[in-house]
């Protein structure tokens, strides 16, 4: 990622939208960042830090207080639809897809996408709906639908457990996907929708299918729904939400700009890959290899879905959530 | 572990000395990887499709949609499929369809025979409902929906062709369906079982009708000591499903005609 506000959004737009990470050029790292990177490099430091991750590796100390957060907030909105439902609250009428919020419309972008190409006509109700999430996304950071709210992630997160169990076993081996595929797929429903005038997407949109399910009972389409999960535990690790879904493409385009963010820090940071290991995206964190960071704090692209894994895993500090223009961060001298 | 060791040059593939028979394998895997992304891609493709063939071949027989619904190739593009109809339709006339309705997977649809739509909201919450306008929000009126039309599907099972009366419950007492009986209460619904007619000709069809003069009973004969009489449907009726949800017969004698085109009000569109 090329330092500086501009360079660092274009690059974080490329890589949402399936370009590979590529090693910064020399000439892009700042005078401050190639100081640390020059430190790191010095035989003491490098045998500190060394000494630093064996001992780290040996006593490993792994959290899981963002996973648990995020697991409560994904229950417990996808649990207000269903008591919403079954005991007419009417706080949270309708599904993911569409629904109304104590009485105000809300709208997902993707499936209003849909529909409008496929439809060509809108009501304003869905105009209201559309801009109401577009606002609060584009504020809590776009991809923090993913982590946060749909009861996929929740799903595919225990299938990745299963499937990284069954790696270690040697029983399954895992099939990475081109990135590119997810914007391909976006652009093909989009035209299908167009060209056929129906939303073929919502047929199989498993965040659809599962939020209707919660509610309605409508099961069958879980079928679907389980294809994909065993798919995701014997050939492709988190196949879904990496390489295909368009909806996560959606939200990650309206948080390409936006306050809420993980940060990396480069001083304190050990280079030893744990974060990237759990990341379901982990071509954002590419700013985590020794040498490649451009900035002393880079904050992670579009692409990043918030969920605070690397956080979990990371034993020193060196990423950390960000609001921008609120979060008052002393960094910590090295 | 290998992180560690390699960690000055960020990853495993950079750096290292790339011996002939180590490049070719990456390029083999590249090309591996692209032909397995462009695999899925069609394949999901050929789901979301296999959608399409369904309600191409599903077309036959087509549900009923909630009340000011578009015509239906519109309606299935204008749905969203949230529900919000279901939600607020007091009787629960309104269900979801599940991925066997291709893609009419989560859009909503009426059986009339379990539960019809008698308008006990006094009208269109659903319509109120739908942020999309899938469900014509043009529509204020009960008179101004068109689901359908009744049609009388069995002539010789109606009891008032044969001149017979009708005692007892409508549909028997394990019925769950309710209906709105305004002369019992205005505002909530009534189980149809906890209600016994004793009629000397069978009446139900048009006694319940929510929609003024949209049925009558009309003498089979000219004969007045003839009893019979025969269920006729006029242009206003709006396809409720009321005649035959309450229609006593097995099987049903009046049935609702789905209609897929000229749902939505004359020369409006929404």
């Amino acid at each position: 990622m090329r330092p500086g506000f501009v360079g660092r959004t274009l690059d974080g737009l490329g890589l949402l939208f399936g370009r590979p990470p590529a090693k910064p050029a020399a000439e892009e790292i700042t005078e401050e960042a190639r100081a640390i990177h020059v430190f790191k490099k010095t035989p003491d430091e490098r045998k500190r830090r060394k000494a630093a991750i064996f001992a780290e590796f040996e006593d490993p100390k792994a959290s899981n207080k963002w996973r648990i957060r995020r697991w409560i907030s994904i229950l417990v909105l996808n649990g207000i639809f269903i008591a919403s439902y079954w005991s007419d609250l009417q706080l949270v009428e309708g599904a993911l897809t569409a629904s109304r919020v104590l009485g105000f419309h809300f709208a997902d972008l993707n499936s209003s996408l849909q529909l409008m190409l496929a439809h060509k006509h809108v009501v304003l109700n869905l105009l209201i709906g559309i801009t109401t999430v577009f606002l609060i996304y584009w504020v809590i950071g776009g991809r923090t639908f993913c982590s946060w709210v749909c009861p996929y992630h929740l799903l595919s997160e225990l299938a990745e457990m299963l499937h990284l169990k069954l790696v270690k076993k040697r029983v399954v081996k895992d099939h990475p996907l081109d990135r590119r595929l997810r914007t391909v797929m976006f652009f093909v429903f989009a035209v299908l929708a167009f060209v056929s005038g129906y939303t073929l997407f919502e047929t199989i949109s498993p965040v659809g299918i599962l939020s209707r399910f919660l509610t309605y009972g409508t099961a069958m389409a879980l079928i679907w729904v389980g294809v994909l999960l065993l798919i995701e535990v014997f050939w492709s690790r988190r196949m879904w939400c990496r390489y295909l879904c368009p909806v996560g493409l959606t939200y990650g385009m309206v948080g390409t700009v936006t306050p809420v963010r993980v940060v990396h820090d480069v001083r304190n940071c050990f280079h030893e890959g744990k974060c990237r290991e759990v990341c379901l995206v982990p071509h954002v964190l590419d700013m985590t290899k020794l040498g490649y960071s451009t900035e002393v704090e880079t904050p992670i692209g579009p692409d990043c879905t918030r969920c605070g894994m690397c956080l979990d895993v990371c034993p020193t500090g060196a990423l950390r959530f960000d609001i921008k223009g609120i979060s008052r961060h002393e960094p910590t001298s090295h | 572990m290998t992180d560690v060791i390699n960690d000055e040059n960020g990853g495993r593939s950079n750096g290292q000395p790339n011996g002939q028979p180590k490049r070719s394998r990456k390029v083999d895997e590249e090309r591996r990887r692209l032909l397995r992304s462009m695999a899925v891609g069609g394949v999901v493709t050929c789901a979301a499709l296999a959608g399409l063939l369904q309600h191409r071949m599903a077309h036959a027989e087509s549900r009923l949609r909630p009340p000011g619904a578009l015509d239906e190739e519109a309606f299935l593009a204008a749905c969203i499929k949230c529900g919000q109809c279901v939600q607020v339709c007091p009787i629960r006339a309104i269900h979801l369809g599940d991925l066997d309705e291709g893609l009419g997977n989560g859009v909503p649809y009426i059986v009339a025979r379990d539960q019809a739509c008698d308008f006990s909201c006094d009208a269109t919450q659903c319509i109120l409902a739908c942020p999309t306008g899938a469900l014509s929000h043009l529509i204020d009126k009960k008179e101004q929906v068109k689901m359908g039309v009744a049609k009388l599907a069995a002539p010789d099972a109606c009891l008032a062709r044969k001149g017979l009366g009708h005692k007892g419950t409508a549909r028997g007492g394990g019925f769950s369906g309710v209906l709105r009986y305004p002369e019992v209460d205005r505002w909530k619904a009534q189980r149809v079982a906890g209600r016994t007619y004793e009629l000397d000709l069978c009446d139900l069809c048009v006694r319940h009708c929510p929609i003024e003069g949209a049925i009558a009973l009309e003498p089979v004969s000219p004969d007045p000591a003839d009893k019979r009489r025969t269920p006729v449907v006029e242009a206003s009726c709006v396809g409720c499903g009321v005649c035959e949800m309450m229609c006593p017969s097995e099987p049903v004698a009046i049935r609702i005609e789905v209609l897929t085109t000229d749902r939505e009000p004359k020369g409006r569109h929404a």
